[in-house]
C-alpha cells in the first residue's frame, strides 16, 4: 500500500460470475473518433425510469445545438436538448430500439452552419456551489445516468442520505465494450473533475472510482489526473475482470463488501453509484456550459471496418455510427445494441442511438457462438453458482414454467439483473433469461390483478351498502298501505306478455 | 381393577374436557372463514359463478353447497387455491380463465338508456339517463355484465390496459 490513492488493493475474488472471451481491445487501437454532426438526428422523448419529457419547439423552428427541446413532464424526469443545430422536421412516433412501440421522439435536420447555444454559464469553481444548488443544475442540464439505465441523475443524488458515499462506475465488464476505458484513457480529468462536483453535490466524504484489472492505460490516466487534482477524497479501486463486475449491486459488493438489501437502493446504504460517463457529462455542463448532447460509443465487431470508439451526438441513426467506423465488412450477420450478453438485436441500422446506447456490435456469422439445441436441465447448478444475485435460476425456471407466481415472488425474481450468466454457464442452454424476463411480467401481471381486486371489492361492497341503504330510505311498502293491495301489485307482471 | 377403571375413566374425563374445549377455541368462525376464501377469489363480481358476486360465493363454498371449479375469471390456480383451503382434492375439470378485459361504450352509438350502469356490480359506470356513459377504465373488472343489458349493443371488451399479453418464450 505504499500509493496513497489506491484503495483496496486486493481485489476480492467474487463467488459468481462467469469469465466470458473479451475482444475489447478491437476497438482500442485507434483515439476515441469525434463526429462531425449528422445531417440528422432522432432523439427519443422517453427515457429510462418511466421518464418523459414534453417538446417545447415546433417543427420548422431553427435551433442551436444544445438548445433545450423538451422539458420534464414531472419532477425528477430529465430535460432534452438539441444535439446538434438545425431545424425541427418534425415531432412524431419513430421506431427506437428495444420498444416493441414507436415512441415520441423530436427529428432535427442539421443547418449549413454549427451554431451553439450559450443559455448555460460556464461555472470553473462548481464544486464550491451548495449541494442543492449543484443538484438542481444537473437536473437543468438533462443528465441522465449513461451506464444503460438512463434513471436520472438529479433524482439519483436526490435520493442521497447523510454522509454517503460516491462510487464512479468505470468497470465496464460485457465483452468488446470499451467506451468507459477510452473516456478514462483519454479524459480521466473530466471524469475526476465530475466526480468532485457529484461528490460536493452529496457531502460525500470518499469517491471511489472503480476501474477493472485489465485497464491499466485507463489506470495511468486516472492516476495521473488524481494528482494534478489533489483531492484526498478521491481513491481508485480495481476490481476483478469477471462478468458482471460492473453490475451496480455487484460494484458496491466488491468495492465495499457490503450488498444492497434486497428490493432496496444503494443509497438505502449509504453509497450513490454513477457511471464514469455520467460524471464526465456532469464536467462538460458546469465547466464548458454544454449539456448532454453526446456520448462515446463503441463500434465494433468482425463486421465493422475499422472497429472504434466514436463521440457521437445523440439521436445519431446506427448506419451513420457505422460509416464513420469504415462501413461494414466482410459478412456482418448480427446487429446488436449494447453488449453481447445483455445487448437488444436490432433489426436494421436505421434506428438512433440513445444516451443510453454504449455499444453496436456488428457480428459475422459464428462470431458470438451459435446458440445450439435446448436440451432438459441436469440440475447440476452451475448457474446458481454463476448468479451474481444469489437467486437459483434453475428453480425459477420451473416457477416461470407453471406460471407459479406466489413461487416466483419467494425466489426473488425481481432481483434477477437479467445479466444473462446462467444463460452462459449452462451446460444444457436453456435460455434462462428470456424466461426470467417474461417471470417477471408474470408476476408484475399478478400483482397488479392483485391490487385491482382489492380496489373491486371495496368497490362492491361500498355499492351494496349504497342498495340497502336505498332500500331503507324508500321501503317498497308504505306502512299504511293496503297489505292485500300490494301484494297483488307484486305478482302483476309489469308490462303485459307479449305472444310469441 | 377399581384404581385401574378409576384411572382411565378419570383421563377420559380430562381428555374429554381438552378436546371440547380446543374444539370450541378452535372453531373457525363464519366470519373468517368467509374472509379467507373470499381473498382468494378474483373480485370480478362477474355472478359467473351462480352467485350474485364474490363474497356470496364465498359463503356458498364454506357452506359446502358450491363447488370449487365455479370461478372461470380465476381459472385454475385459484380453483386449486380454493380446494387447497378447504382441504378438497380439487374439481376434476378446472375452469379456464378468459383474458382479461375491460368493458368500452362506444360513446356516440349510446341510448344513454341507464341500464349498464343499474348492472355494474362495482359503480364503474357513469353518466344519467339521456346522457352517454362511459366505463372508469381503472375500476371495470371485465364482468361482463353490462354486455347483454345493452340495448343498442354499444358496449364491448377490450384487453386489459397494464397487462402484458405477449406470451412467454417457449
Amino acid at each position: 500500500m505504499s500509493d496513497p490513492v489506491v484503495w483496496n488493493a486486493q481485489p476480492r475474488r467474487p463467488a459468481w460470475g462467469v469469465r466470458t472471451p473479451r475482444r475489447k481491445t478491437l476497438a482500442t487501437q485507434a483515439p476515441i473518433l469525434r463526429a462531425p454532426p449528422p445531417a440528422r438526428v432522432t432523439i427519443p422523448l422517453v427515457g429510462g425510469a418511466g421518464t418523459s419529457a414534453q417538446p417545447v419547439v415546433v417543427p420548422g423552428q431553427s435551433l442551436h445545438c444544445g438548445q433545450p427541446v423538451a422539458t420534464p413532464t414531472a419532477a425528477g424526469h430529465p430535460c432534452i436538448h438539441a444535439s446538434i443545430a438545425g431545424r425541427v422536421k418534425d415531432i412524431g412516433l419513430y421506431p427506437v430500439a428495444g420498444s416493441a412501440q414507436p415512441v415520441p421522439c423530436i427529428v432535427i435536420e442539421r443547418s449549413e452552419r454549427e451554431t451553439f447555444w450559450d443559455g448555460y454559464p460556464v461555472q470553473p469553481e462548481a464544486s464550491s456551489l451548495p449541494a442543492a444548488e449543484i443538484r438542481r443544475q444537473i437536473a437543468a442540464a438533462g443528465i441522465v445516468g449513461l451506464g444503460g439505465a438512463l434513471f436520472p441523475t438529479a433524482a439519483k443524488l436526490d435520493s442521497a442520505g447523510q454522509a454517503p458515499l460516491l462510487l464512479l462506475n468505470g468497470a465496464e465488464c460485457e465483452a468488446y465494450i470499451s467506451c468507459d476505458d477510452m473516456l478514462l484513457r483519454e479524459h480521466a480529468e473530466r471524469v475526476v473533475a465530475g466526480g468532485r462536483i457529484l461528490s460536493a453535490a452529496i457531502g460525500a466524504e470518499l469517491c471511489v472510482i472503480a476501474i477493472k484489472t485489465d485497464m491499466p492505460e485507463a489506470r495511468r490516466a486516472l492516476l495521473d489526473a488524481m494528482e494534478a487534482a489533489a483531492d484526498p477524497r478521491m481513491v481508485i479501486s480495481t476490481v476483478t475482470a469477471k462478468y458482471p463486475a460492473g453490475g451496480e449491486r455487484q460494484l458496491i459488493e466488491l468495492v465495499f463488501g457490503r450488498e444492497v438489501p434486497a428490493g432496496g437502493r444503494p443509497a438505502d446504504i449509504g453509497i450513490i453509484c454513477q457511471n464514469v460517463g455520467t460524471a464526465a457529462a456532469v464536467a462538460d455542463f458546469f465547466l464548458d456550459g454544454r449539456p448532454l448532447i453526446s456520448r462515446i460509443v463503441t463500434v465494433t465487431g468482425g463486421g465493422i471496418a475499422t472497429p472504434c470508439n466514436i463521440e457521437a451526438r445523440i439521436g445519431t441513426s446506427v448506419a451513420d455510427l457505422v460509416q464513420l467506423a469504415g462501413g461494414y465488412a466482410g459478412a456482418p450477420e448480427r446487429l446488436i445494441m449494447g453488449g453481447p450478453m445483455m445487448g437488444i438485436a436490432l433489426a436494421d441500422d436505421e434506428l438512433p442511438i440513445s444516451a443510453a446506447t454504449n455499444c453496436v456490435i456488428a457480428a459475422t456469422a459464428g462470431e458470438l457462438g451459435e446458440a445450439p439445441a435446448e436440451l432438459p436441465c441436469i440440475r447440476c447448478g452451475l448457474c446458481v453458482e454463476a448468479c451474481p444475485a444469489a437467486l437459483m435460476p434453475q428453480e425459477l425456471l420451473t416457477a416461470v414454467r407453471d406460471e407459479n407466481t406466489a413461487r416466483l415472488e419467494s425466489l426473488g425474481i425481481s432481483e434477477c439483473i437479467e445479466c444473462g450468466a446462467c444463460d452462459y454457464s449452462c451446460p444444457s442452454h436453456i435460455p434462462l433469461t428470456a424466461q426470467f424476463h417474461a417471470g417477471k411480467r408474470l408476476l408484475a401481471n399478478a400483482q397488479l390483478s392483485r391490487r385491482q381486486a382489492s380496489i373491486a371489492r371495496a368497490r362492491f361492497e361500498a355499492r351494496n351498502r349504497r342498495l340497502a341503504d336505498e332500500n331503507r330510505a324508500q321501503p317498497e311498502n308504505p306502512p299504511d298501505a293496503d297489505a292485500l293491495q300490494t301484494l297483488l301489485a307484486r305478482t302483476r307482471p309489469r308490462t303485459p306478455e307479449r305472444p310469441d | 381393577m377399581v384404581l385401574g377403571a378409576g384411572l382411565l375413566t378419570a383421563l377420559a374425563m380430562v381428555i374429554g374436557i381438552l378436546l371440547a374445549r380446543a374444539s370450541a377455541a378452535l372453531q373457525v368462525d363464519d366470519e373468517s372463514g368467509i374472509e379467507r376464501i373470499n381473498a382468494l377469489l378474483p373480485q370480478t363480481q362477474c355472478g359467473q359463478c351462480g352467485y350474485p358476486g364474490c363474497r356470496p360465493y364465498a359463503e356458498a363454498l364454506l357452506q359446502g353447497t358450491a363447488g370449487t371449479d365455479q370461478c372461470p375469471p380465476g381459472g385454475e390456480s385459484t380453483a386449486r387455491a380454493l380446494a387447497r383451503l378447504l382441504g378438497s382434492r380439487g374439481p376434476q375439470r378446472m375452469p379456464v380463465a378468459p383474458a382479461a378485459g375491460i368493458a368500452v361504450i362506444d360513446e356516440p352509438a349510446c341510448i344513454g338508456c341507464a341500464r349498464c350502469i343499474e348492472v355494474c356490480p362495482v359503480d364503474a359506470i357513469i353518466g344519467a339517463a339521456q346522457f352517454s356513459h362511459t366505463v372508469i377504465a381503472a375500476d371495470c373488472t371485465g364482468c361482463e355484465l353490462c354486455i347483454p343489458v345493452c340495448p343498442v349493443d354499444c358496449i364491448r371488451l377490450d384487453p386489459l390496459p397494464g397487462h402484458s399479453t405477449q406470451p412467454a418464450p417457449a
